[in-house]
């Protein structure tokens, strides 16, 4: 295990050493201290290697990730985990705004609760958060699915593509062109592998489904009121 | 039965055009997308002339005495800046708007002359990072493609804010150019329209801004030097608040700039022309103690050297060309004349990039029309552009005296109109009055 405190390094030095890690490093744990809500810990990784942070952390923690597992035992700001490509990112507390923003792959576990536009332009990633989550998540989501356990606030989906919301509590309003839709064996299936993989115990058949009306795909003038 | 035509008078207020706009609004319900800039006349470099060395002044040897044209970009707070021989770069244009073929062509005319391309909305093609030897990698609001490999491999990082043909506005690519390439490379379904969002995903205002290109930074070790482009508008708060975020580079486009598909409304009404945007970002880097530590980079309009020469002379380091290279590339060209009127129009009045059928192959995706353009022949015309105008700069810049073309500066030039003057900041011609200063 290597430990890195960052009361004593900047960030700089410590992004700057996991990014020179060679691909058959044996230093593939680390423990990183005194966090101190500072921005951009542990982005741009690109290795299967695992980092645990220990306290609340700002900004994009682990923005950009591919490969890597990163956990914040805390926690965290805005853009957890911001277009992540792959690996796993996890926050044992709750994540602030726009989690998991634009990820295109990989896999985002908030323990607790998310803030407002949780998975905003998701492109592929899975996110599963145990809690809720604020108003306007999933926005313009378009592939991946969005697991959430307790509620979701106002304007969920709006103008979502072909992203997948599951959801085990209320709603609120939903956001332009979203409706709820049948949840089938098959969804149920679909669902229970990212909360195996979360490790989040929910019963899959208890949440209900969100998506695409698709009336908004092309333009329509028709459909004015709702742009 | 003839009409006479002293009993036809035109309305000022709706014009034939104007007409003919509202009936087409009216039959179609949809307002007018289109490509290319604002086509309204509007205050530009036209207005100013130089003052070429006399008695007062030494002019330098053409073809004889050196006129360097060299440019350092981005020099802040990057390890590895951006040398480039000539200061005029390519904008940024989306593999989904133009071809594969045109990208490819681009990136062969920078590589040539030794200047950057611009990735777009979509990400970086294998094609262009292959071809071009510095490659700006654009970040955009919508992030389609964005990938952290590509952001390593990249030259430099530019955060799009906005642009100047549509500022405040996100972008729109209609489903008939959406391939199966371009839909892969978006994450989204083949022939839907891709709407482009106009805000970042995950920050707001200028305090995140500073975060999140901290966070470019951290993931790229600090190398690359990072860009914010900006849609000309409110230039002079702008600008002091991206040097405040940290920017290396500031990127002004103004509302003449080039589109793929925007509204024409859009297009027509929203933005400050290039000339004003120019001074005021130049007097704010100035204010700031900036100017030439935060290098400036400006487009939106520029056509020849006289342009370049102007922008710079006004305080730029670099100018950057998007509608222009697309017409070295052939766009607008008076051939295939036939395919021109199958999409409506006439070379010389075409802005029908939007439909995906371009004459010339350069804004397509569609295989035997992308095959008009050769790579390597259409970079050779855009490299020879770019030589024109590099030539046409150094020109300029040898009749004032100049032995860089970065020390022409305002006082080389004059205003011929008052508009010019005022927005400029140069005294009108034979006059000493600068509008609003004097
Ligand atoms: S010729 Fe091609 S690139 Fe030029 S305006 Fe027409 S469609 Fe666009």
């Amino acid at each position: 295990m290597t430990e890195f405190d960052l009361a004593e390094a900047p960030i700089r030095e410590l992004n700057s050493r996991l990014h020179k890690l060679p691909p058959d490093t044996n230093e593939r744990a680390w423990r990183i201290v005194n966090p101190r809500g500072a921005h951009s810990i542990a982005v741009g990784l690109t290795l299967p290697i695992e980092v645990r942070i220990e306290g609340h952390v700002g900004y994009y923690c682990a923005g950009m990730n591919k490969e890597a597992t990163v956990v914040i035992d805390g926690q965290c700001g805005w853009g957890l985990a911001e277009n992540i490509m792959s690996g796993t990112v996890r926050v044992t507390g709750n994540a602030s705004q726009g989690v998991a923003a634009t990820g295109r792959g990989g896999l985002v576990v908030v323990e607790g609760d998310a803030g407002a536009r949780c998975g905003v332009s998701m492109k592929g990633v899975d996110i599963v958060v145990a809690g809720s989550i604020g108003h306007m998540s999933a926005f313009m989501a378009q592939r991946g699915r969005l697991v959430v356990c307790c509620d979701a606030g106002d304007d969920l989906g709006d103008s979502i593509y072909e992203a997948v919301i599951y959801v085990g509590g209320k709603t609120g309003r939903l956001g332009a062109d979203c409706i709820e839709k049948e949840m089938t064996a098959e969804h149920v299936a679909d669902l229970r592998a990212p909360l195996e993989r979360a490790g989040i115990e929910a019963d899959p058949t208890k949440f209900r489904r969100f998506g695409s009306a698709r009336k908004l795909y092309h333009f329509n003038v028709d459909h004015a009121d709702s742009y | 039965m003839t009409v006479d035509p002293r009993n036809l008078r035109e309305s000022a207020t709706f014009p034939r055009e104007v007409l003919a706009e509202i009936h087409r609004a009216a039959d179609q319900g949809v307002y007018d997308i289109r490509g290319f800039g604002a086509k309204r006349r509007l205050p530009s470099f036209d207005d100013l002339v130089f003052l070429g060395a006399s008695v007062s002044r030494y002019p330098l040897e053409g073809y004889r005495e050196r006129c360097d044209t060299n440019v350092v970009l981005g020099d802040r707070f990057a390890e590895q800046p951006i040398e480039l021989k000539i200061p005029i770069t390519i904008a940024g244009m989306s593999f989904g708007a133009l071809g594969a073929n045109a990208k490819e062509a681009i990136g062969l005319a920078c590589t040539a002359m030794g200047t950057s391309s611009t990735t777009g909305d979509g990400g970086m093609t294998e094609e262009e990072r292959r071809s071009s030897k510095t490659l700006v990698y654009q970040v955009l609001p919508s992030r389609y493609g964005m990938n952290p490999d590509d952001l390593r491999r990249a030259d430099a990082i530019e955060v799009v804010i906005g642009q100047g043909a549509k500022p405040g506005g996100g972008g729109m690519l209609l489903g008939q150019k959406i391939t199966e390439r371009v839909a892969g490379m978006r994450d989204l379904p083949v022939g839907i329209d891709q709407r482009s969002a106009c805000r970042h995903p995950d920050w707001t205002g200028p305090d995140d801004l500073t975060i999140k290109i901290e966070e470019l930074r951290e993931i790229t070790d600090w190398q690359k030097p990072i860009y914010v482009k900006i849609g000309a508008t409110r230039t002079k708060f702008d600008v002091p608040l991206a040097v405040k975020a940290g920017a290396d580079v500031i990127v002004l486009d103004g509302m003449q700039g080039g589109t793929a598909a925007t509204q024409d409304v859009f297009i027509e009404h929203v933005g400050i022309p290039t000339l004003p945007a120019v001074r005021q970002a130049v007097q704010a880097l100035q204010e700031l103690d900036m100017h030439r530590k935060v290098q400036l980079i400006v487009s939106g309009g520029i056509r020849t050297g006289a342009d370049v020469a102007k922008a710079l002379a006004l305080g730029a380091d670099a100018v950057s060309i998007g509608s222009a290279a697309m017409v070295a590339l052939g766009c607008n060209k008076p051939v295939h004349v036939e395919d021109y009127y199958a999409i409506g129009t006439e070379p010389g009045f075409c802005h029908h990039c939007h439909t995906g059928r371009c004459p010339v192959g350069v804004t397509t995706q569609d295989p035997a029309l992308e095959a008009r353009l050769k790579p390597e022949q259409a970079g050779r015309w855009l490299r020879n552009y770019l030589a024109v105008m590099t030539l046409e700069l150094q020109t300029m810049a040898r009749a004032c005296g100049k032995s860089h073309v970065l020390n022409l500066e305002p006082e080389d030039m004059v205003a011929l109109t008052v508009e010019a003057a005022a927005m400029a900041g140069v005294p009108l011609a034979g006059t000493d009055w600068i509008p609003g200063r004097i």
